[in-house]
């Protein structure tokens, strides 16, 4: 490829924030002094100087044309002098000078198809991965099963009326490249059914030593396969983490018949009362219903309800559990506590029940 | 448009209810993308066969780069030739995902013309994502990106393109400006990030309060959580306006403090600030009446990641406090010797927080001299298998003596 490297600049780095920053965020930089939610999806804040800045939330799918981003700048330069930002969970934002502009982006952002909301005690948009749409690691979708759930819980992205904050998140395979594992309620897509072996492709696919060396159960044995070197699974000692078929594209996971999707509680990363938790198994196992997946949508939506039902104000998933306790969580979740729920890996032990503070 | 005409049942019935629709979003890139078109053809059958049709990532990229773009190859190519190659682009994202109108719609235009049209706003380290070109088209994709100012982001095993907060840009409880900080390291870990040279992802973020709003004690090798040492600033007159306007404060704020520091008379808050907690949980009930001191800085977690290899971690303190001013030296040399380090003794796909399981905090901290504190573990050791490195012998005590008179 004929590439004249003379010209060619390289590592200068993102663009320098500022040129992005309205002018009312880089004469207020630093001198915020509160913000307050004046309804759904929409918070003011105050500086110093007086200065009020609006900020509109919208929800928005993560997978997204350039048709939408230029809805999206139409949009900001509309209202907001040609601004906008983003979420850390994929939300769009816009920021306003003038509080007449709220109510005319929000009716166009409903023109849209894009609801506001996702502040304060609200669910906010779920953080999520690639699925079928573009990975190969993937033992779920990723966009169909967050769409039919967002569906089923618009209501607490537009409204407040949820006791506390609460953050779903999924990730298709373990690698949970969206690292769902703090999550209120996290989705994650699960392998059930160990490698297969690819004899014929293993040889010139992958390196043997570093397939064996992959295997964090050791489950992965070289052996001799028609007079050519490759590798066996002991099955039993298989927990389907994938990390092999990372290594050793002859070892494919995926399977219609026993992929699916696990469900996951009680996890946060905020510091806010209680200190970050991991989100704790739930629901070991649902089969992959495309394309609605109901079951995962029930579930959800059965969590959230009940924690919305039964949790103190501020109280997060995994802190109203943790005061009822996981016994009393089962009962009132009904959900048969199973064998898969108690954890068989390193520091098991430390996840045991080790007193006789039990509740009824 | 060239190319088929899928009929999507099963992904048509993604286009209904009220929460927005990837569905549509294909179907709006594919009116003039075959890669789009033909997205959505394999994509349907995903959904009927229950299973993905990608291969695994192959080796492509620009030159002079080694991450930055994600190969990506289909299973079907025969049968959905527009996606045969469907490589992904991460474009490094300004801090704080803050845009103007004008350098989106130029990503915008360059993507319209080299790619499917499709994007993740954003990927899940912070990157812009473009979802699907071909190799063909990746140097003129670089060349065209670069011209508007953006750069490639990160991949593979190198720094990952680190990412932040809003700060101090639009939050008042930012101990520090993150969107500094994070644009000062990605620019000085330029090579880093741009040639994978470690034994794996090394992933920043910058949170400016323990609100931590970029999940950064999840999701970064090296997690930035702004926070402050003296007093939490109270505003007496507006704490009894929450009072009088219904909030339930003991219920709601004092019995919520983990510190168990605060105290409500039914006309004072009284804060025992020395058995805070910094949790942020009262500030955030009352905006308007308390807030983080004036001494602000950081504290440095290490270590987070996802189950992949040996099961998840969450940060653990590393530095708990450090104040946030440029040039950042002392933190950046503490960087370079945890990396040279990890470098050296790390195995592959070993992330520094599996390695530091491995070797051990003490050891780690040993090698990259930072002295141990009471404040990077949640309770000292129960096991008393410790190792000593060293005995005493006869004699051994008499010399010590003798060292601490002379
Ligand atoms: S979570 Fe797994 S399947 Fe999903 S995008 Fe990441 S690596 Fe791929
Ligand atoms: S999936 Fe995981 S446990 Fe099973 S063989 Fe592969 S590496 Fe080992
Ligand atoms: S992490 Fe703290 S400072 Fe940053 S945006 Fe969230 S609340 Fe504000
Ligand atoms: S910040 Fe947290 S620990 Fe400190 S006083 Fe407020 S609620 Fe208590």
């Amino acid at each position: 490829m004929a590439v004249d490297m003379s010209e060619r600049k390289t590592d200068f780095g993102p663009p320098h924030y500022e040129q992005f920053l309205p002018p009312i965020i880089k004469e207020n930089y630093g001198k915020w002094k509160y913000h307050e939610v004046l309804k759904p999806g929409v918070m003011v804040h105050v500086s110093a100087s007086g200065a009020r800045l609006y900020t509109v939330r919208a929800g928005s799918p993560r997978l997204i044309s350039i048709d939408k981003i230029r809805n999206y700048c139409d949009l900001a330069d509309k209202y907001c002098g040609g601004y906008l930002r983003f979420t850390s969970r994929h939300n769009v934002e816009f920021l306003l000078t003038d509080q007449k502009n709220i109510d005319p982006l929000i009716a166009d952002l409903k023109a849209l198809g894009h609801p506001v909301g996702g502040i304060g005690n609200a669910i906010s948009s779920i953080v999520h991965t690639q699925g079928w749409v573009h990975c190969h690691s993937a033992a779920t979708d990723a966009s169909g099963i967050v769409k039919s759930v967002m569906d089923e819980l618009c209501e607490y992205f537009t409204s407040t009326k949820l006791p506390g904050k609460l953050r779903i998140a999924l990730a298709c395979c373990l690698n949970m490249c969206g690292a769902v594992h703090c999550s209120d309620i996290a989705i994650l897509g699960i392998h059930r059914r160990p490698p297969q072996v690819k004899h014929d492709r293993l040889r010139k696919e992958c390196e043997i030593p570093s397939v064996v060396a992959a295997c964090p159960t050791a489950a992965i044995r070289p052996i001799m396969v028609d007079g050519n070197p490759s590798v066996e699974i002991l099955e039993e000692n298989c927990m389907f983490c994938a990390n092999c078929y990372t290594v050793c594209p002859s070892l494919p996971l995926n399977d219609p018949l026993n992929d699916g999707v696990s469900i996951w509680v009680g996890g946060k990363v905020s510091n806010a009362r209680h200190e970050p938790m991991f989100s704790k198994l739930a629901i070991p196992f649902i089969p992959n219903n495309p394309p609605r997946w109901p079951e995962v949508v029930s579930a959800v939506k059965g969590l959230v309800e009940l924690w919305a039902a039964n949790a103190r104000p501020y109280e997060r998933m995994g802190e109203w559990i943790e005061r009822i306790t996981w016994p009393k969580f089962f009962r009132m979740a009904g959900i048969e506590f199973q064998k898969e729920h108690i954890d068989d890996f390193k520091h098991a032990g430390l996840t045991y029940k080790r007193s006789a503070q039990l509740t009824r | 448009m060239a190319g088929a005409t899928y009929k999507t049942p099963k992904l048509d019935e993604l286009e209904k209810g009220p929460w927005p629709s990837f569905v549509k979003e294909i179907k709006m890139a594919a009116r003039r993308s075959p890669m789009a078109n033909d997205l959505l053809g394999q994509l349907e059958k995903s959904y009927t066969e229950k299973i993905g049709y990608w291969k695994h990532g192959g080796i492509v990229g620009v030159m002079g780069y080694g991450g930055g773009v994600i190969g990506r190859y289909s299973q079907l190519p025969e049968e959905f030739p527009g996606v045969s190659h469907f490589h992904t682009i991460r474009v490094n994202q300004p801090a704080g995902w803050f845009y103007t109108s004008k350098a989106l719609r130029g990503i915008c235009d360059m993507w319209e013309k080299r790619g499917s049209g499709l994007t993740n706003m954003h990927g899940s380290t912070g990157d812009i994502v473009l979802l699907g070109t071909v190799t063909d088209q990746l140097e003129p994709i670089f060349a065209e990106l670069t011209a508007t100012g953006f750069d490639l982001g990160g991949s593979g095993s190198d720094v990952r393109t680190p990412s932040c907060c809003c700060g101090k840009a639009r939050c008042e409880w930012a101990c520090y400006d993150t969107m500094a900080v994070c644009y000062d390291f990605t620019m000085s870990f330029q090579d880093e990030l741009h040639r994978p040279a470690f034994p794996y992802k090394y992933k920043f973020k910058f949170a400016g309060c323990p609100n931590d709003c970029v999940a950064s004690v999840a999701r970064s090798d090296m997690s930035f959580i702004g926070t402050w040492r003296d007093d939490i600033k109270v505003n007496a007159e507006e704490v009894k306006k929450y009072v009088d306007g219904g909030l339930d404060i003991i219920n709601n704020v004092v019995l919520n403090c983990p510190g168990k520091c605060m105290k409500w008379d039914g006309k004072k808050l009284e804060i025992d600030n020395d058995s805070c907690r910094h949790c942020m949980h009262c500030i955030n009930v009352m905006p308007k009446a308390l807030a983080p001191g004036d001494d602000r800085g950081a504290c440095i977690l290490i270590g987070s990641k996802a189950p992949i290899v040996e099961g998840a971690l969450l940060s653990s303190v590393l530095i708990p406090f450090i104040k946030m001013e440029p040039p950042y030296t002392e933190i950046k040399e503490i960087i370079e010797r945890i990396w040279d380090l990890w470098c050296e003794e790390g195995k592959a796909r070993e992330r520094v927080g599996e390695f530091i399981q491995r070797v051990g905090m003490g050891n780690f901290l040993e090698a990259i001299e930072v002295e141990p504190l009471a404040e990077m573990v949640a309770h000292p050791r129960e096991n008393p298998y410790v190792f000593y490195e060293d005995y005493f012998e006869e004699g051994d005590e008499d010399e010590d003596e003798e060292e601490e008179e002379g």
